[in-house]
């Protein structure tokens, strides 16, 4: 018991937050360089950022658990689990469950950049979380550092005593010594008796083809070992565990986890359904009275239709639906069919990033060349019978007559942003029917401006939109506030003479006539002339309201068979084949993946 | 025609031998010219400095152990392509030419195909390709316009297509083609017309017409994807392809291929036979040839060429045709030709399979577009392209694959 209670009392759990490119990644590879974790052999840039996703884009998607050893100044040996965070807002849920995990947090700073919006909205979850929160002031051997100047905002704006701030420098590996002795120092160890009930906290999964599934799992009272019989508290699924182990960071076997520790568990689940993030997992013989708080069941705010371009790819589409299913709590699909795309899915997603993220794993890992329909919003649709409907597919908004009213999604949008640039965020939100709420100084230099826009303008284009008028200056953060009465309508498109319903969208009727003008302006572009003259056109109802042409192609033809090179002339062709599959035959048009997120990529 | 073994396309059974019969077609190149043209990815090189008689006798290796592999039958069409094969020295012309009589058996009828460039067919290299066999020219004029020609990199002007022209008559060549090139940086439709004239004036048996296309690894190709590259309108390439359809027509050549319009009888054969999907000996650096079922590319630098040349046969790739993709060429080369794909060819080339059993669905859709009909009935019966489909045809070629 004594030798438990010393190990227990030798663990820390902690995990990073930080606005992306703050150095989150770089400060976690130096940890497991300090600590001997891995040879500088071993070691791969960033390696936390395991999939090629991730390190393309410089974010954290899937989360990553690292048990490490160090040898502190008082002489012990102390295990740390450094638990990986995403850093998006799209990913808030999942950073709450990894913040569940630990004891405490780093909280790294930019020297030259200070609080970001996303990184405040990820310390009060973690301050939510009761977590030890140990300010990091990083890249101060940038020119540009004021590590005074952010130590007072950190004090400022989070109400956090910065006095102990570790001034560090990830890249140049400056102060990881002083963070890894803070973590020691000012983290508490985990609670928890190991006497009782299991319980312990699912905070990630992914599935393995010859294990199963591998629930990523924080211990916080009993013990779990191989042969122990579990229960997944919310699904009630039952399994025997196979293996526990760490991650070092290889996954490797141990005999036990007990409280205070974090690993892996397998138990030849094959179901991906079995395993939530954010569940308790139990002893199915011996069962815990009550679950760990917390869990919840994420709805997605985004949605929009995953179609595969070539049908034959529907099945192998759904297969790679579920796997990315188990691992993502909050991906949720079911089969939808379009007269124009076929049979798919419509998908919900927490946000674009997540929408983005899981259309290019589709494509990349599961090589399933796909087709996604512009995004929308859930509708709440009152229909003149006193009849609700929620409607995520804009093909299924009913028609003028029946119509009573419609309600749309908002967001509070809180954006931090240096004072110079208020005036062209002011002009953009309000484009996107933004209301005014609140404006506050951080500093001197910085501003928090607070809106509340219908969702459907931040799935649009608003991103991209707040990042050129603010030279990338702005950091954007968004929560649910609630539903609308809104005027709005439904768009329909024609492609030569026939509504294609994926390319329906549901728009303010204020700029139902732009929008319309501008998508089959889009469009023409993006259409590659076909055999045929192809009109385009948009339409409220049975009224058009816009029209393009796109013209028949009139020539394509190889020249010359030279000297007998007919297996180039095969190449140039089956070239010329290859770009037709990556279209969509819809009708008699065929029409390019891009043009179904035509919706999305225009400036008005 | 003796023709070889038949094969049946069967399932799994491994691919016998396609186009038993030995080649009568000879394609020989050579990989030299004076300058490389903006738009050329074409195997070549700048001749000075290069080893030519060296690679003349690599040729000649090659040929021996051609023969010794293949003992050819009477040939009937040999092209000499290039690079440009007239930049050879009088003396080195005759060398190869002779060469070229030792090892194939050409008959004494046969059409004997040399390219060359304007301004590199002096009288006395017009005399030893004639002693050597040469009996049709094929010039690369591409335009009589200076300010292309010089926009293109060709280094000859107009004036000197006209002299050659009259050089290559007086030598006693009847037999002559031009190349002409449209959709030119710039090019405007009346420049076309204007060349078109020119060329008609010459009052050859025979013209090329090619639009431009941008290959990759070209000048054209980097200054395209900088953007640089100020190609005419698709509306305007199609007015010179309609312009220049109309006018040699009316002029009383036929359009007997997508690109290529003669005097009756003054069709060329040798290509005929590529587009007919015929065998082919091919010989030379980088090119390519066709037989007994095996398609080869040869190994494509000069220096690289000469030494494998020394040791054995100098291919980089030998690839056999399966027949299904044999079926594909077939309906890909074939409906180049205006007069389309005959039935009784098709059945001849595949053991007696119909296309319409291995193309139906293709060819009924190509047919509802309006880009192919069918003519003729039983033996007699094929298809070609419409009206429609000429300008279109990779759409219809590219169906087929």
């Amino acid at each position: 018991m004594a030798d438990n209670q010393r190990k227990q009392s030798h663990i820390r759990n902690f995990c990073i937050i930080a606005h992306i490119d703050h150095g989150k990644s770089t400060l976690a590879d130096r940890i497991l360089e300090y600590t001997g974790t891995l040879t500088s052999r071993e070691m791969q840039d960033q390696i936390l950022d395991s999939m090629d996703l991730e390190r393309e884009r410089g974010i954290t998607i899937k989360l990553q658990a690292v048990r490490l050893q160090y040898k502190a100044d008082d002489g012990e040996t102390y295990t740390l689990h450094l638990i990986d965070t995403p850093g998006h807002v799209d990913f808030t849920y999942e950073v709450s469950r990894s913040l569940a995990a630990c004891e405490g947090a780093l909280l790294i700073v930019d020297a030259a950049q200070g609080i970001e919006a996303q990184t405040l909205a990820n310390v009060y979850l973690a301050l939510d979380n009761n977590l030890e929160i140990l300010p990091v002031v990083n890249k101060i051997d940038l020119p540009s550092a004021e590590p005074e100047r952010v130590k007072q905002e950190i004090e400022d704006v989070i109400g956090l005593d910065a006095s102990d701030a570790v001034l560090a420098s990830a890249k140049n590996g400056i102060g990881i010594k002083e963070i890894l002795e803070q973590v020691v120092t000012k983290i508490p160890p985990p609670q928890g008796d190991i006497n009782a009930p299991l319980k312990a906290l699912i905070f990630d999964s992914h599935y393995d083809a010859y294990k199963g599934v591998v629930c990523y799992i924080r211990v916080i009272d009993g013990t779990i070992r191989a042969g122990t019989p579990i229960k997944f508290m919310a699904t009630g699924a039952t399994f025997d565990v196979v293996e526990v182990g760490t991650f070092k960071p290889r996954a490797t076997v141990v005999d036990e986890l007990g409280p205070g520790d974090v690993g892996y568990v397998t138990a030849s689940i094959k179901n991906v359904k079995d395993t939530r993030v954010g569940d308790t997992v139990t002893n199915a013989k011996n069962p815990t009275p009550e679950p760990l708080p917390g869990y919840k069941r994420i709805n997605p705010m985004v949605f929009c239709g995953l179609y595969p371009i070539d049908s034959s790819d529907y099945n192998d589409l759904r297969d790679a639906l579920e796997k990315l299913e188990l691992n993502d709590a909050s991906l949720r699909f079911e089969p939808e069919t379009s007269q124009a795309l076929g049979f798919g899915f419509r998908c919900g997603f927490l946000g674009m990033l997540h929408m983005e993220i899981i259309q290019e794993r589709i494509e990349r890992e599961f090589n399933i060349p796909l087709i996604t329909t512009a995004p929308s919003v859930i509708y709440k649709v009152t229909l003149t019978s006193g009849q609700q409907l929620e409607i995520s597919n804009p093909s299924e908004y009913p028609e003028a007559g029946k119509l009573d009213f419609v309600e749309e999604p908002y967001v509070k949008a809180s954006i931090i942003v240096p004072k110079d640039f208020v005036g062209p965020i002011m002009e953009l939100c309000q484009s996107k029917r933004g209301e005014f709420i609140d404006m506050q100084y951080l500093d001197t230099n910085r501003v928090t401006l607070k809106y509340d826009i219908p969702l459907a303008e931040i799935v649009y284009d608003f991103f991209d939109q707040l990042k050129s008028s603010t030279k990338g200056y702005a950091s954007f953060d968004y929560e649910l506030s609630g539903y609308r009465q809104s005027n709005l309508v439904k768009m329909d498109i024609l492609l030569n003479g026939e509504k294609v319903d994926a390319l329906s969208f549901i728009v303010h009727r204020d700029r139902a006539y732009q929008r319309g003008r501008v998508i089959c302006e889009k469009l023409k572009e993006l259409i590659p002339r076909q055999m045929f003259e192809v009109p385009i056109q948009a339409a409220i109802g049975q009224k058009v309201i816009s029209r393009e042409t796109i013209k028949a192609m009139r020539k394509n033809v190889l020249a010359k068979c030279y000297g007998g090179d007919i297996s180039r002339k095969r190449k140039l062709l089956e070239k010329q084949k290859e770009g037709k599959k990556r279209m969509k035959q819809v009708g008699s048009v065929e029409v390019p993946q891009e043009a179904f997120m035509a919706v999305l990529k225009i400036d008005e | 025609m003796s023709i070889g073994p038949m094969v049946q396309p069967q399932g799994d059974a491994p691919p016998a031998p396609l186009h038993g019969w030995t080649p009568r077609a000879l394609y020989i190149h050579i990989p030299f010219c004076t300058n490389k043209c903006f738009y050329c990815d074409f195997n070549s090189y700048v001749v000075e400095g290069q080893p030519v008689d060296a690679y003349l006798d690599a040729l000649e290796r090659e040929m021996e152990r051609t023969v010794a592999a293949l003992p050819p039958e009477t040939i009937r069409k040999v092209f000499v392509g290039g690079g440009t094969p007239t930049v050879l020295t009088p003396a080195q012309m005759t060398r190869f030419l002779d060469s070229v009589a030792r090892h194939f058996p050409v008959a004494p009828g046969a059409e004997f195909t040399m390219e060359a460039n304007p301004g590199t067919t002096d009288p006395a290299k017009l005399e030893a390709m004639r002693a050597g066999g040469v009996n049709r020219i094929s010039f690369g004029a591409q335009s009589f316009d200076n300010g292309l020609l010089a926009a293109i990199g060709r280094i000859h002007e107009a004036d000197d297509v006209v002299r050659s022209i009259e050089n290559a008559r007086r030598a006693g060549f009847t037999n002559l083609s031009i190349d002409l090139m449209f959709g030119l940086p710039r090019q405007t439709l009346e420049q076309l017309k204007d060349s078109v004239e020119k060329a008609l004036e010459l009052d050859l048996p025979h013209y090329s017409l090619y639009s431009l296309k941008v290959e990759e690894n070209t000048l054209f190709h980097r200054l395209y994807e900088r953007g640089e590259l100020p190609l005419p309108e698709e509306d305007v390439e199609v007015a010179m392809y309609e312009h220049l359809r109309e006018r040699l027509g009316r002029a009383g050549y036929k359009q007997y291929e997508v690109s290529n319009f003669a005097k009756p009888g003054f069709e060329s054969r040798h290509n005929g036979t590529y587009w007919r999907n015929e065998p082919y000996y091919g010989l030379g650096a980088g090119a390519h040839g066709y037989a007994r079922g095996e398609r080869h590319m040869n190994v494509k630098g000069v220096q690289a060429y000469i030494d494998a040349a020394a040791i054995g046969l100098p291919r980089k790739e030998t690839h056999t045709v399966t027949v299904r993709e044999a079926m594909e060429d077939f309906m890909m080369v074939g409906l180049r030709l205006l007069d389309g794909v005959r039935e009784a060819d098709f059945r001849r080339q595949f053991g007696g399979a119909a296309s319409e059993d291995v193309f139906g669905e293709v060819l009924a859709k190509l047919r509802e577009q309006g880009l192919l009909e069918r003519f003729g009935e039983g033996e007699a019966a094929g298809y070609r392209l419409t009206e429609k489909g000429i300008p279109l045809g990779n759409e219809v070629f590219g169906a087929f694959l």
